[in-house]
């Protein structure tokens, strides 16, 4: 089974040599750090920046230079800044290559709900809604089951939506995931994961290959 | 050259009163107009609507005209970290609408440009869309959204000169630019007001058509939000 920072790995190795990719707030974040050296690519951060670096060292801090989760960034060479609407020229004009975005509940038809818990939660769809209705390729990275070891990989989401049928893969603690016409396809188990682990915690339509590898890490 | 320069933020905000629908440029605590809002705590105008991409936080930004009960309406993306909004939304005494970061940036654009409404894809199939005109367009679905109307527009720049042409710095610039000439009166505060010819035209982000009247802000906080950084 994998921790954040493994599934953060996983993903990693779905960005390719000369993609702009826009990480979502938390486990997404973390893919940053496990980006191949020897490829170029360019993180996008919807509050304005093309070319975000690592957190500043202590002490530099630039309170007009943040991410879109509001910490402190630096910027690395060949980086721009920009407005609110030309950064979603970027997303919705699909000029952004890679989405990968955290999620509560995604559906085997690529529905996604990741914005609002009616009664308990509601904090609001950020940049969310714009990018997963606009974006080619996106990435859901996410634990397989809740807190209460419920599946998050259902038939259909019970929470509001924010995108409907455009989640392409989904990353785990426990599997690969693509979405395909018939549900979810297992691609790969987690390290030490069996096929009935990951049968027992997806309550979406699955299919099972006869061979699934075990990721690659 | 059209001077747009005036003394200080009461004389910019000349004009605001109750009821009126605002917007207000920044992204979290990054690039607010932190001037503006704290002459309009001083004004103790109520019954407002604010376009704001976030409500602040309890004791700063815009949760200083939360506190005092002067917001009826918020229309933001997200507004996460602020424990009285939440409880004035759950309790009903401050309506909120949900709006799409994009769509909320567009709708200023839009506004700024002249265009009364636009499709976009975000919110497609989701609450978001509900009562809204869906239209397709090459195979995919769209949703219509329409213009902002505001009466006054509070943005915050870095540099700007006495002809209101304005410099935003780093991702202090976010609403800011989208802002400017959206709502009747826009109204620029800016770290460092210039004399005209200081700026070069080349690098100026907005041009001061756009804005009404411009004045050195004082005593910028530009409080971090979330301060994240490496150890040496």
């Amino acid at each position: 089974m994998l921790d954040k920072n493994g599934i953060a790995k996983r993903i990693a190795q779905e960005v390719q040599d000369g993609y702009y990719v826009n990480l979502g707030i938390g486990i997404p974040t973390l893919v940053a750090n496990f980006v191949r050296d020897d490829i170029s690519v360019e993180f996008q951060s919807e509050n304005g920046v093309l070319g975000m670096g690592p957190f500043p060292w202590e002490g530099e801090e630039d309170p007009d230079l943040i991410n879109a989760g509001k910490q402190t960034i630096t910027t690395l060479p060949g980086a721009s800044f920009f407005d609110s609407a030309l950064s979603f020229s970027m997303i919705r004009g699909q000029h952004v290559d890679l989405t990968i975005l955290g999620a509560m509940e995604v559906a085997d038809n690529g529905d996604i709900a990741n914005w609002k818990i009616p009664g308990k939660m509601v904090k609001g769809m950020g940049g969310a809604m714009d990018l997963v209705a606009s974006a080619e390729n996106i990435i859901v990275a996410m634990m397989h089951t809740n807190k209460a070891g419920q599946s998050k990989l259902l038939r259909e989401c019970t929470l509001p939506l924010t995108g409907v049928q455009c989640v392409k893969k989904v990353v785990t603690n426990l599997a690969v995931l693509e979405i395909t016409p018939a549900g979810f396809l297992l691609l790969e188990r987690a390290p030490g994961v069996s096929v009935e682990d990951i049968r027992n915690a997806t309550e979406g339509r699955l299919t099972i290959p006869d061979e699934v590898p075990e990721m690659a890490l | 050259m059209i001077r747009k320069n005036v003394a200080d933020a009461s004389e910019a905000l000349a004009g605001v009163s109750d009821g009126m629908t605002l917007m207000l440029g920044g992204f979290g605590l990054c690039g607010i107009p932190e001037n503006a809002i704290t002459e309009l705590v001083r004004l103790g105008v109520g019954g407002l609507t604010c376009i704001s991409n976030n409500a602040g936080v309890d004791d700063f930004g815009l949760g200083l005209l939360l506190q005092e009960r002067q917001v009826d309406h918020m229309i933001s993306s997200y507004v996460g970290e602020n424990d009285e909004f939440e409880r004035q939304m759950l309790s009903g005494e401050l309506k909120v609408t949900l709006t799409p970061q994009g769509t909320l940036a567009e709708k200023c654009r839009a506004a700024q440009a002249g265009i009364p409404a636009f499709f976009t894809p975000a919110g497609y199939g989701t609450e978001v869309a509900e009562g809204k005109e869906t239209r397709e367009f090459g195979g995919k679905m769209y949703v219509m959204e329409e213009a902002f109307q505001a009466d006054f527009a509070f943005v915050k720049a870095w540099k700007g000169d006495e002809a209101g042409n304005l410099v935003f710095k780093g991702t202090a610039r976010n609403f800011n630019p989208c802002m400017c000439g959206a709502a009747r009166i826009t109204v620029a505060e800016v770290e460092e007001l210039l004399p005209a010819g200081s700026l070069d035209p080349n690098e100026i982000h907005i041009p001061g058509i756009f804005v009404q009247r411009i004045f050195q802000g004082t005593g910028y906080e530009k409080r971090i939000e979330q301060r994240t950084v490496r150890m040496r």
